[in-house]
């Protein structure tokens, strides 16, 4: 009667209480997330900058950002989590498929293969990283401060029309700069004969993996290009149902 | 006293709305099979088994057996239309994913040219696992062709190309991988010799002959006519006494036979072919095991979808 109906009315509010307070809670969390991860990546882009203006080279660049790079660039595998778990508006595949190249290229490729960290197209995909995760990370701690300054949207929505390709190109020649390390030292490498009668060979493995940006980095690409004239120009995008 | 009114349906694009066709006096006991017909007639490419026809561009298509008049339209019909590509019946899609396996798997244990490297070129392994492991594949894809063949009866009429050619992939990709391996030259053989080799043929044995039986229980249960829905339950066949602890005994049994190739052949590409064929069967047990459960009202609450008293 009477007094269930109270009772009814003060669970609801009470459900919507929890709602608004976990959203508050996950606000806090990802403002502190995104302004670490910015201050994170100025620092990296700080250090290259002054290694590169006191030493005038790019060798032993990479060195002395290593550990630094390999922190954050790892930090980031908890945006898969957020999209998980609903407080970040993003596919989870679309995440995970981009973090999971960059700690590929970071772990597997330059930390691993030392040979190739002199290359040149390591500097070239870190300055691409760095200004990209600049640009994001800012984006996401001022749209969740409510209060976004055009020239971050405007970076963070049109840089990567040139950055991306820029990108892509600097880690396929790093990678293409470690297949013969690879193919001599047979790192990452399981050979025949073994007890469980398989083998993995990390040579064919890397080309493959050059292979697959084929299909991938145009997918992303034109995504990006797609959330672009949907932020900017506020153009209705119809999606192709399948 | 008043005619029959006829029916007019109109049928549009679903993504740009432009009409399509405008069929005029279609009777009202017309099913949408008939109106697929009709279409049919005007986009000759567009065979019936194509065309997905739907009350409102976002919602589910129309099933072919749905009857005009029941259909919450006026007399004056309008059906948005989607092409779902070219489709394959069930029994091709079946027919290809499994024949390829099947020689792919051959070709390995011939040792066709260009495989392993030269000097082995025709040759055959002396081990008899080997030997066993190519019979076990072997007789595995010949039932499950027989089967697709002369048990299964399948509800839908057709499958998308798009998904039979991953499949394809798949299935095709993973048999010669796997094949690579245990018909290789440097093939390790198990660990525990003879021992494991014999224990995990008996359970490969068993478990394709529960599979086996479970399909012809279920065919049987189809047989009786769509219109009174059962669900399976054991019969005097042990091997289907597993219905008293699962839902989808042929998946746990399909999961066992796998298993037991796996320890008989002790290859890890086999083992991890068995945990993704795990993990797909049980998405589909727990969803049939769902069904069933909202459904009946009396199912047995014992039955877990795939693995006894877990899962």
């Amino acid at each position: 009667m009477a007094s269930s109906e109270e009772d009814g009315a003060a669970d609801e509010k009470e459900t919507n209480h929890r709602r608004r307070t976990r959203g508050a809670l996950a606000t806090a969390w990802l403002t502190f997330y995104n302004i670490a991860m910015t201050a994170g990546w100025l620092v990296l882009a700080i250090t290259m900058m002054r290694f590169y203006l006191q030493r005038g080279t790019h060798r032993g660049l990479y060195r002395s950002i290593a550990r630094t790079l390999k922190f954050f660039q790892t930090a980031a595998l908890v945006e898969v989590g957020h999209c998980a778990i609903g407080i970040v508006r993003t596919s989870v595949i679309v995440t995970g498929v981009q973090v999971c190249s960059r700690i590929f290229m970071v772990w597997f490729i330059t930390n691993s293969i030392r040979q190739v960290q002199s290359e040149e197209s390591v500097v070239l995909f870190l300055v691409v990283w760095t200004v990209t995760e600049i640009s994001r990370y800012s984006y996401y701690t001022f749209n969740l401060l409510h209060h976004l300054p055009y020239f971050i949207k405007w970076a963070r929505y049109n840089l990567f029309v040139v950055l991306y390709p820029l990108g892509v190109a600097g880690e396929l020649l790093t990678i293409y700069a470690a297949l013969p390390v690879v193919r001599r030292t047979a790192v990452f490498s399981l050979r025949l004969p073994n007890r469980y009668n398989v083998s993995f060979d990390y040579y064919y493995f890397l080309i493959i993996a050059m292979l697959s940006y084929i299909p991938l980095f145009p997918q992303l690409y034109f995504h990006m290009l797609r959330q672009r004239r949907k932020v900017l120009h506020g153009e209705v995008i119809v999606e192709k149902d399948d | 006293m008043s005619r029959a009114t006829f029916f007019e349906v109109e049928v549009l694009d679903a993504k740009t709305r432009k009409q399509l066709c405008f069929l005029d006096k279609v009777e009202p006991y017309s099913t949408i099979a008939d109106i697929k017909s009709l279409v049919h007639k005007s986009y000759p490419r567009w065979y019936p088994a194509r065309q997905a026809l739907k009350l409102d561009p976002k919602a589910k298509p129309l099933r072919d057996d749905e009857v005009l008049q029941s259909l919450p339209v006026g007399t004056s019909a309008i059906m948005y239309f989607r092409d779902l590509g070219p489709q394959l019946g069930w029994t091709m899609v079946f027919l290809a994913e499994y024949m390829g396996p099947l020689f792919t798997y051959l070709m390995f244990y011939f040792r066709l040219p260009y495989i392993y490297p030269h000097p082995h070129t025709f040759t055959s392994s002396s081990l008899t696992v080997v030997t066993l492991a190519c019979v076990c594949h072997t007789c595995h894809y010949v039932k499950r062709l027989v089967e697709t063949i002369f048990v299964h009866r399948f509800s839908q009429g057709t499958m998308p190309l798009r998904t039979i050619i991953w499949n394809c992939a798949y299935y095709w990709g993973f048999s010669a991988w796997l094949a690579y391996y245990i018909n290789h030259p440097l093939y390790t053989p198990p660990s525990y010799g003879n021992l494991q080799v014999n224990y995990a043929f008996a359970l490969f044995v068993l478990c394709e002959v529960g599979n086996f039986s479970i399909h012809l229980t279920l065919n049987s249960l189809r047989g009786e006519g769509t219109k009174c829905r059962k669900f399976p339950r054991p019969t005097k066949n042990p091997f289907t006494w597993l219905f008293f602890f699962v839902s989808c005994p042929n998946y746990t049994y399909e999961v066992g036979a796998w298993l037991g190739f796996s320890i008989m052949t002790q290859c890890l590409p086999v083992a991890l072919y068995t945990l993704l064929g795990f993990i797909q069967m049980t998405i589909w047990a727990r969803g049939k095991h769902r069904a069933y459960t909202r459904e009946f009202k009396a199912y047995p609450g014992l039955r877990m979808a795939i693995i006894p008293l877990v899962l």
